[in-house]
């Protein structure tokens, strides 16, 4: 079910590195506890974080998540789609559901990470 | 990932769980949590279960948005069997609640119900509840799940000889039947001339084959019925109004629409709009409250704040932006904090966040620009009509 392309953070979130800069995500596991998605709200384009800052929130029904960067870098892209149209988050979060594209300016950022192996048996164990 | 999640905790980021089904059936033990009669039944449809008022309830199916709109447009089954059932009798059992509730029960007849409250002297909540007339000196009082012990206590401590009240919340299971098709799937189970049981009354008959109360409440702002049935046939109940209103619409509902269900028909919940802190002046619940029917507990405190003037009050707020305002998120003027978010959520009717705060009087007419803030950002809403929901009849 996860991308085996994908890198993955234990508040899941995947990200898919391309060069110097990565696509990031929530994950299946995180769209299904969220619930139907309501509101997005992402950074903008050109602000800089370091690696476990928070830059921004997800919003559905019920619940609030915060989204955290795993990575250091300049935020490069947003999927406007996704402020239009919040329930593509739920519908297909590793593909269409992207939220965002950011620098990746350190590498050892992406070792923390987990594979998706690593991430399945974890969520195996957080969702028996 | 997840920060908050109101008013059903739904841990993301999760602890460390236990390894074995044997360790998580020791710990669900540990934790105390209670099942309803009808688990199997949510097992069945693939519930997602949370711990709501120390039992193990559905707080989702199919999805929130899809359950909360088939209740708008056809119909939604609850479980609600944690909530609590007292019975109280005896020849004093009308005066012993007149005493202890502010609505008028003398005028309550025998095969109505009517909505209530227990309140301290202070005038604030206890509870709030539904009487039902059973007999001349028979009713049956429902309260909220997580108040069982605090009402039965509350209500033994101030009990007279003449009168015998008995926690019965082990005999039912409680089955929530709402939306507009309520009425047709039921008459598909049940003999019983539906008809003159209007609004806020019910009847004893047999809903597939079992005994039940069948009470013309909910908490949904539609139309439907609330049935009371022993807990051993209720799974069965329960199948059988799945099997003839699916083809009509009819899906499981969770915990969660009807929060969003309630919240859109601007009904209170305790814990949230009400507790030991509120009065009913200051939630707009004046009409549960009638000052010609006696004393009853907590009268003179109301007596004296009706004289004085309630000084905030509970109002409907609606958000134009985008944001969601939360329980607990402040409302303010200027930087100063003058009142509280009490419930908040999106509203899959209306497409946009609503919720209800307590705010001073004068801000509290509806088209009141108010200003929230939400985890340290400013949202405008401005204070609404409410309720914000209501169905066409």
């Amino acid at each position: 079910m996860y991308p085996s392309e994908y890198l993955y953070t234990k508040e899941h979130e995947w990200i898919r590195v391309e060069g110097d800069s990565g696509v990031l995500g929530i994950t299946q596991f995180a769209q299904h506890e969220l619930g139907d998605v309501v509101f997005v709200e992402l950074p903008e384009v050109g602000q800089k974080f370091e690696s476990h800052d928070e830059i921004g929130t997800i919003e559905s029904v019920k619940a609030v998540a915060e989204l955290y960067t795993p990575v250091s870098g300049e935020i490069l892209e947003i999927n406007e789609a996704l402020i239009d149209d919040p329930a593509v988050l739920n519908d297909d979060p590793h593909t269409d559901g992207w939220l965002l594209r950011i620098q990746v300016a350190n590498k050892e950022d992406l070792q923390e990470l987990m594979s998706a192996e690593q991430y399945t048996q974890y969520v195996d164990e957080a969702s028996d | 990932m997840l920060r908050i999640v109101i008013p059903f905790r739904l841990n993301l980021a999760l602890p460390d769980r236990a390894n074995t089904d044997r360790d998580e059936a020791i710990m669900k033990q540990e934790e105390g949590l209670r099942r309803s009669p009808l688990f199997p039944c949510h097992q069945e449809a693939g519930a997602r279960l949370v711990d709501f008022a120390g039992w193990e309830m559905p707080v989702q199916y199919a999805g929130l948005m899809a359950e909360h709109e088939a209740v708008r447009t056809a119909a939604g089954l609850f479980d609600v069997s944690h909530m609590g059932e007292f019975r109280v009798s005896g020849p004093g059992a009308e005066a012993f609640l007149q005493r202890m509730t502010p609505n008028n029960v003398a005028k309550l007849k025998i095969g109505r119900a009517h909505y209530s409250a227990l309140l301290t002297q202070r005038g604030t909540y206890v509870d709030d509840l539904l009487i039902y007339r059973l007999g001349q000196e028979e009713f049956l009082v429902v309260v909220n799940a997580a108040n069982i012990d605090k009402d039965f206590d509350w209500l033994s401590s101030h009990l007279t000889e003449d009168c015998q009240l008995e926690n019965q919340s082990d005999d039912f299971a409680l089955i929530a039947l709402q939306g507009p098709k309520a009425p047709e799937i039921l008459a598909k189970l049940t003999d019983v001339d539906l008809n003159p049981i209007r609004y806020y009354r019910f009847k004893w008959g047999d809903v597939a084959g079992v005994h039940a109360l069948i009470s013309r409440t909910g908490y949904t702002g539609e139309d439907g019925f609330e049935l009371y049935v022993p807990p051993s046939q209720s799974p069965n109940v329960w199948r059988s109004l799945m099997e003839v209103g699916a083809p009509l619409g009819l899906q499981p509902a969770g915990l969660g629409a009807r929060d969003t269900l309630r919240l859109e028909a601007s009904m209170a919940l305790y814990g949230h709009e009400i507790d030991d802190t509120t009065t009913p002046w200051e939630a707009g619940l004046d009409w549960t409250v009638k000052m010609a029917s006696g004393d009853f507990l907590g009268r003179d405190a109301l007596l004296e704040q009706q004289q004085r003037g309630a000084d905030r009050r509970l109002v409907g707020f609606e958000i134009e932006g985008r944001g969601i305002a939360r329980e607990g998120h402040l409302v303010l003027l200027g930087d100063q904090e003058v009142g509280r978010v009490t419930s908040g959520t999106y509203s899959p009717t209306f497409k946009k966040a609503l919720g209800m705060a307590y705010v001073p009087l004068n801000l509290s007419e509806p088209g009141q620009p108010l200003v929230l803030d939400v985890r340290g950002k400013r949202l405008e809403a401005k204070v609404a009509e409410t309720p914000f929901y209501r169905r066409e009849k």
